[in-house]
């Protein structure tokens, strides 16, 4: 009754990382991921590892369910019930567009107009009701959507984050008729004011509730008819994990569950191994996403865009993504100029070099032809070999002559543009926030990432790469490694000379309540408990605010009122960090309180990672010509995962497991530290 | 093209000079202080040639009009220099002019010589649109200014710093001639710190690269525009193809004001030519020349989106603006409405290119950014001013229908939420929806135009708009139909009014309880509407987009035939 078991589901393949507590031993397994019900692949990759599931204490699932029910369309038959004369919120967005240049394109909101039904009823801005809500006219609509086939409501009033009363009792009265606990309201998913944002979050979350809710039964379900016994938990997008519960009422909150899992472990991996300060890059198929975690924090975004027009707001771990991953395609577009993506070959067909069809190069094709990556074992365990001839026409054909060079220059030139676009991800989230790269260690993960480690050394000057041991089911690892947490948000919009501290207080003590209520019906244990607080601030006058850190105590669960002069400090502290100067005299206006209840959950050892044994010898391999800047290098080979713990690998050399290639260039030297990471440095000059 | 670099360097540089440009506009929507710049983004950066003042590299995220206008803006300072010999490392150059610099007054324009080994290599610029500089109007939007004067204070290039010494005098005068002088020195800061940074970035670069690799590759990237330019242009039919259409008024006289172009292609060159466009007017809807060439680059960017945001682009261009048009106003005639004008420039050229190329082109979008302000007194006194722009729809392409409320194509700006507003000044919005029947028909209707309709919540205010499209609405292209037009009334004791100046008014008294409506225009449609299918004007009726009647008239009564 001792195993945690973590299960990352992604588009190929489903990871499954299970850890022995008692014995402090992991092992891992990887089985494809079944469509469209994942939960085949989830049981089955569970039923691989552990015969006895009454054995297992804890399951954490990092899901894309969600995610690709958004990006898909597939979500369910929803309805709407708003405001007079508000019908259109959904659709009318904030007044954007696709696309800056070109004026193209339109937008399909998930909640068609003939489903979004208005009734009488509004709120004022300072939380007045001028109109009561009609609840026969909820009733009629209700009836309405049931009868057009809604599997889920939503109710989206105005105004609804400064008073939830009308918006409370429309909802109390559609409970009573509808006939599935799929029903929603904006206030109660989200009291923060700008209507389309919050109207977009709660309408998306009643998308996928039926969905999300049946997935997340149906294996709850198999779970615990297979003996299960212990808690199930789910990672929300902010890189905490909450019950299944939660999940089921706010399934939103699993936008972007999966990637999150594989930053939270990313971070506990690079700062057991002494770093704080790390970049992580996932490098996949058709994308390279980017994450930065500075003193062992992740940069947290307050909402972020599905698709155009698809704006979930909620705190979510901010990744960056740019179009440059293995099977992006190079071409050579009309001016001359050698480009990398945004096409993508994906995984299928993939690269020319898989033989499936695709005859345009990509980067992974240019790997294979400067010997980078080994034709004859190809990872991801799906083909039996690569063709490296098709990858070398492909890249004759369509950059080669373009450009006058060779296969062999050509190949070099994808990977200098693809190197080039992958570092200028990391300067935009490290430079341009203001941190310095040269503080930080880049930690590869994903299947390609390792590849290009010593070109992001190189290009932004970061000191150092860490390859953790198992990088392909990183964010498996991070389901079992997650904290529990919830957040909540309450729109005050007050300038501080009207502030009541009671009233914030008020707030305050509501979500520490709930969150510490949610903490202790978890069966978890924790180490410890934090409540985080922020307030979003602004001088008047100023649109962007400034996330404030808020102190607070916290006495037998009763929070104190923070001051009035706490919170102009606090205020003054983050402005400054931010801005560089402080505006004298500026009246200061609070937006929003931000509240995080986190239950911190042990973490475990990850020495239990770390190889036993083994010596250089036995792990090297043979060599092979792999091409660097402009010569060919007899390179060795060495098994990963037979490597001991100390040994030191000079460039050039290759280190090969099923799962990843990491190349360590002339020049770069590679050690396995204590836990079995490979640390890649540059040579003393 | 230039042989003196390799390709792969090229694609490299290219890639980090745009991230340096793109810095500079993220450094300045952060730390600015007004809501123009730190929400709608009406700002630019970029680097600019040495000699001409020619745009290098553009950042991407800037409002789309500067792409083309910046390159004036150093023009002029350029000029400036020459004349009085004396630039320095560490100058900064700032000024507002807009017969100089483009645009309006609004737009503060900060240019900056960027010296390498004591030579000068390019030129930095910085322009933001500050929330006030003086003029007879709170935020210099006064529809009834005859001279730039009324408009704001007028300032010519000056140098703002003096080899990297801030001349405190000109802060003063600045400061002093701006209602706002927190606001404007908060965005004087971002902009000195944008330019601050774009010289730390080119540093590094240069210390990487070296000059002569990065002056190489800055002009091999305007070659290769150029490449792109022309083969676009060659790709497309030979010919000459003619576009007219009209601004309501001028704001103060009720006479239509047309804006003509001829479009000609000759193998791979294009000469856009204004020609018979209406003389310079009293109100102030001109626009100053750079406006105007500044605008058919925007025009031809939409046309063109994938070209890169480079003069290059520009050198198979030929733009002829006649003399003593409205589209060349000469100091000091007001150009405070310029938007409304090129707007109605982009539509006559997608109308013209329509005609040589119609898959390439997008129907007009709704054409106006409708700038209405309701201002009054709270009860303890503070005065409010709400001010905003509004949306509409977009045209029907050859892949879809338009986007519904769309932003204009000259800004990305987002609109602030509803609930914003409501939050901020007494007001309640009655209705903030789409507007039906206002698509244009085509094979590819139009997007919807919006309604906003506001109630006053307190004792008095005054409301004043600036728009256009009230009488001649968006046109449709390959056949397509017209959207609707822009539709402006106001609520008194009486009932419903409508402004004798169709889209433009001053000083409309509201009393609480009292509203005014605003219906937008949808945009043009795309193809015969005979060629739409019945199943999807079916669908628009059962959408509501569409009145039974209106689809009938524009599809015919094929669509009660079929299901939605």
């Amino acid at each position: 009754m001792s195993r945690m078991i973590g299960v990352d589901v992604g588009g190929t393949f489903t990871d499954v990382f299970v850890l022995d507590e008692a014995t402090g031993r992991a092992e891992v397994a990887k089985v494809p991921t079944t469509r469209p019900d994942q939960s085949g692949g989830f049981l089955d990759g569970i039923a691989r590892q552990v015969a006895d599931l009454s054995t297992i204490g804890v399951v954490v699932h990092g899901t894309t369910a969600g995610t690709n029910a958004l990006l898909e369309r597939k979500g369910a038959r929803v309805g709407v019930i708003t405001t007079e004369g508000l019908r259109d919120v959904l659709e009318m967005r904030r007044r954007d567009r696709p696309r800056t240049w070109g004026l193209r394109g339109d937008f399909e909101p998930v909640v068609p107009r003939d489903r979004r039904l208005e009734v009488p009823e509004r709120t004022l801005a300072d939380g007045t009701i001028r109109t009561p809500v009609d609840l026969d006219a909820v009733r009629a609509a209700a009836a309405d959507l049931l009868e057009s086939g809604c599997a889920a409501v939503a109710v989206l009033f105005a105004n609804a984050y400064a008073n939830p009363e009308n918006e409370a009792r429309a909802l109390a009265a559609l409970r009573e008729i509808w006939p599935n606990p799929h029903v929603g309201g904006s206030a109660e998913i989200l009291p923060e004011i700008r209507e389309f944002e919050r109207f977009s979050t709660a309408a998306l979350n009643a998308y996928l509730q039926p969905e999300v809710s049946g997935y997340l039964g149906r294996l709850d379900a198999a779970l615990r008819s297979g003996g299960f016994g212990g808690e199930f938990l789910i990672v929300q997008s902010n890189g905490g994990v909450m019950s299944t519960d939660t999940a089921r009422r706010l399934p939103v909150r699993t936008a972007l569950s999966g990637p999150a899992a594989g930053v939270i472990a990313a971070g506990h991996i690079a700062r057991t191994a002494g770093f704080d300060n790390v970049i992580t890059g996932d490098m996949g198929g058709t994308s390279f996403d980017v994450a930065l975690i500075a003193g062992g924090q992740s940069m947290l975004s307050a909402q972020t865009s599905v698709d155009f027009g698809m704006v979930v707001r909620t705190p979510m771990i901010e990744i960056t993504t740019i179009g440059a991953g293995g099977g992006s395609i190079a071409w050579v577009d009309r001016g001359g100029l050698l480009r990398i993506g945004p096409e993508s070959a994906g995984s299928s067909p993939g690269p020319a070099a898989y033989g499936q069809g695709n005859t345009r190069p990509t980067v992974t094709d240019a790997n294979v032809v400067l010997g980078r990556i080994d034709p004859d074992s190809p990872i991801g365990g799906t083909l039996d070999r690569l063709d490296v001839k098709a990858a070398g026409k492909a890249i004759d054909d369509h950059v080669g002559r373009a450009l006058g060079l060779s296969t062999v220059e050509a190949a070099e030139a994808i990977l200098r543009v693809a190197n080039s676009r992958m570092a200028g991800a990391i300067r935009l989230v490290s430079i341009e926030r203001g941190f310095d790269p040269k503080r930080f260690a880049f930690m590869p993960f994903g299947g390609g990432g390792a590849l290009h480690a010593g070109a992001m050394l190189r290009e932004v000057g970061i000191g150092r790469a860490i390859v953790p041991r198992y990088p392909g089911v990183t964010s498996a690892m991070g389901c079992v490694i997650a904290d529990m947490r919830q957040d909540f948000v309450q729109t005050v919009n007050a300038p501080t000379s009207a502030l009541d501290p009671a009233d914030l207080r008020a707030v305050l003590q509501r979500h520490v309540d709930d969150g510490m209520a949610l903490l202790d019906a978890a069966t978890s244990r924790f180490e410890r408990r934090d409540v985080v607080v922020e307030l979003d601030m602004a001088y008047i006058g100023q649109t962007h605010t400034v996330a404030v850190p808020l102190a607070v105590t916290l006495d037998a669960g009763r929070v104190a009122a923070p001051t009035l002069a706490q919170i102009e400090t606090a205020f003054d502290a983050a402005y400054d960090a931010a801005y560089g100067r402080l505006l004298p005299g500026g009246a200061r206006r609070v937006m929003n309180l931000r509240t995080a209840v986190i239950g911190r959950r042990p973490k475990f050892d990850l020495t239990a990672l770390a190889p036993t044994g083994g010596s250089i010898e036995a792990a090297r391999g043979g060599t092979r010509p792999v091409h660097f800047g402009d010569a060919w290098h007899e390179t060795a080979i060495y098994d990963r995962l037979a490597l001991p713990v100390g040994a030191e690998i000079a460039g050039p050399a290759i280190l090969v497991q099923p799962d990843t290639t990491i190349l360590i260039e002339p020049g770069l030297s590679g050690r396995i530290d204590r836990f079995g990471n490979t640390i890649i440095e540059p040579d003393e000059a | 093209m230039s042989d003196a670099i390799d390709p792969i360097t090229l694609a490299v540089l290219a890639g980090r000079m745009e991230q340096i440009a793109d810095e500079m506009d993220a450094t300045l929507f952060r730390a600015a202080f007004n809501p123009i710049i730190a929400e709608a983004h009406d700002a630019s950066h970029g680097l600019y040639h040495a000699a001409t003042g020619d745009t290098l590299v553009q950042g991407k995220s800037g409002l789309p009009i500067f792409v083309g206008v910046m390159s004036f803006a150093v023009k002029a300072v350029i000029d400036k220099a020459a004349e009085a010999g004396d630039l320095e490392d560490g100058d900064i150059y700032i000024f507002n002019d807009a017969h100089l610099g483009g645009t309006h007054l609004s737009d503060m324009r900060l240019v900056r010589p960027y010296f390498r080994d004591g030579t000068l290599f390019c030129y930095l610029a910085s322009v933001g649109h500050w929330h006030d500089v003086g003029g007879a109007v709170p935020g210099n939007y006064n529809p009834s200014a005859t001279e730039a004067f009324q408009e704001a204070f007028v300032l010519p290039p000056v140098k703002l710093a003096r080899a990297g010494v801030l001349r405190q005098d000109i802060v003063d005068i600045l400061m002093r001639n701006t209602r706002l002088p927190q606001s404007a020195m908060g965005d004087l800061n971002g902009q000195l710190g944008a330019l601050d940074l774009g010289v730390r970035r080119l540093d590094e670069l240069l210390d990487e690269y070296g000059g002569a690799t990065v002056a190489a590759a800055l002009d091999a990237l305007g070659d290769r525009a150029e490449t792109l330019m022309r083969a676009e242009l060659a790709a497309l039919p030979d010919g000459r193809w003619e576009a007219v259409d009209y601004l309501d008024n001028d704001g103060i006289t009720d006479d239509a004001l047309p804006i003509r172009v001829a479009l000609e292609i000759a193998g791979d060159r294009l000469i856009l030519d204004f020609e018979g466009t209406a003389p310079v007017t009293a109100g102030p809807v001109n626009i100053a020349r750079p406006t105007a060439v500044a605008t058919a680059y925007v025009a031809i960017k939409h046309i063109f989106p994938d070209l890169p945001a480079n003069a290059g682009v520009m050198r198979p261009i030929e733009v002829r603006v006649p003399e003593g048009s409205l589209l060349s106003a000469e100091f000091p005639a007001p150009v405070g409405g310029y938007t409304e004008t090129i707007l109605r420039m982009i539509d006559v050229v997608f109308s013209a290119a329509a005609q040589a190329a119609p898959d390439r082109v997008v129907a007009n979008a709704y054409g106006t950014i409708n700038a209405l302000s309701i201002a009054g007194r709270r009860a303890d006194g503070r005065p409010w001013v709400m001010f905003s722009f509004f949306g509409g729809g977009h045209g029907g392409s050859a892949e879809s229908d338009g986007l519904n409320h769309g932003n204009a194509p000259i800004s990305t700006a987002t609109i602030p939420p509803m609930e914003i507003l409501e939050a901020a000044y007494p007001v309640m919005f009655r209705q903030w929806a789409l507007r039906p029947d206002s698509a244009g028909a085509g094979a590819h209707r139009g997007g919807l135009g919006a309604v906003y309709e506001i109630e006053l919540l307190e004792e008095r205010a005054e409301a004043f708009l600036f728009g256009e499209r009230g009488r001649f609405p968006p046109q449709g292209v390959a056949g397509g139909q017209p959207g609707a037009t822009n539709e402006f009334r106001y609520e008194q004791v009486d009932g419903w009014h409508e402004p004798p100046l169709a889209s433009k008014m001053l000083g409309i008294r509201m009393e609480k309880g009292q509203a005014v409506r605003l219906e937008t225009p949808g945009g043009g449609g795309y193809g015969g509407a005979g060629s739409r299918p019945a199943e999807a004007v079916a669908r628009d009726v059962a959408l509501g987009y569409l009145s039974p009647d209106a689809a009938t008239e524009a599809y015919g009564p094929a669509w009660r035939e079929v299901d939605a």
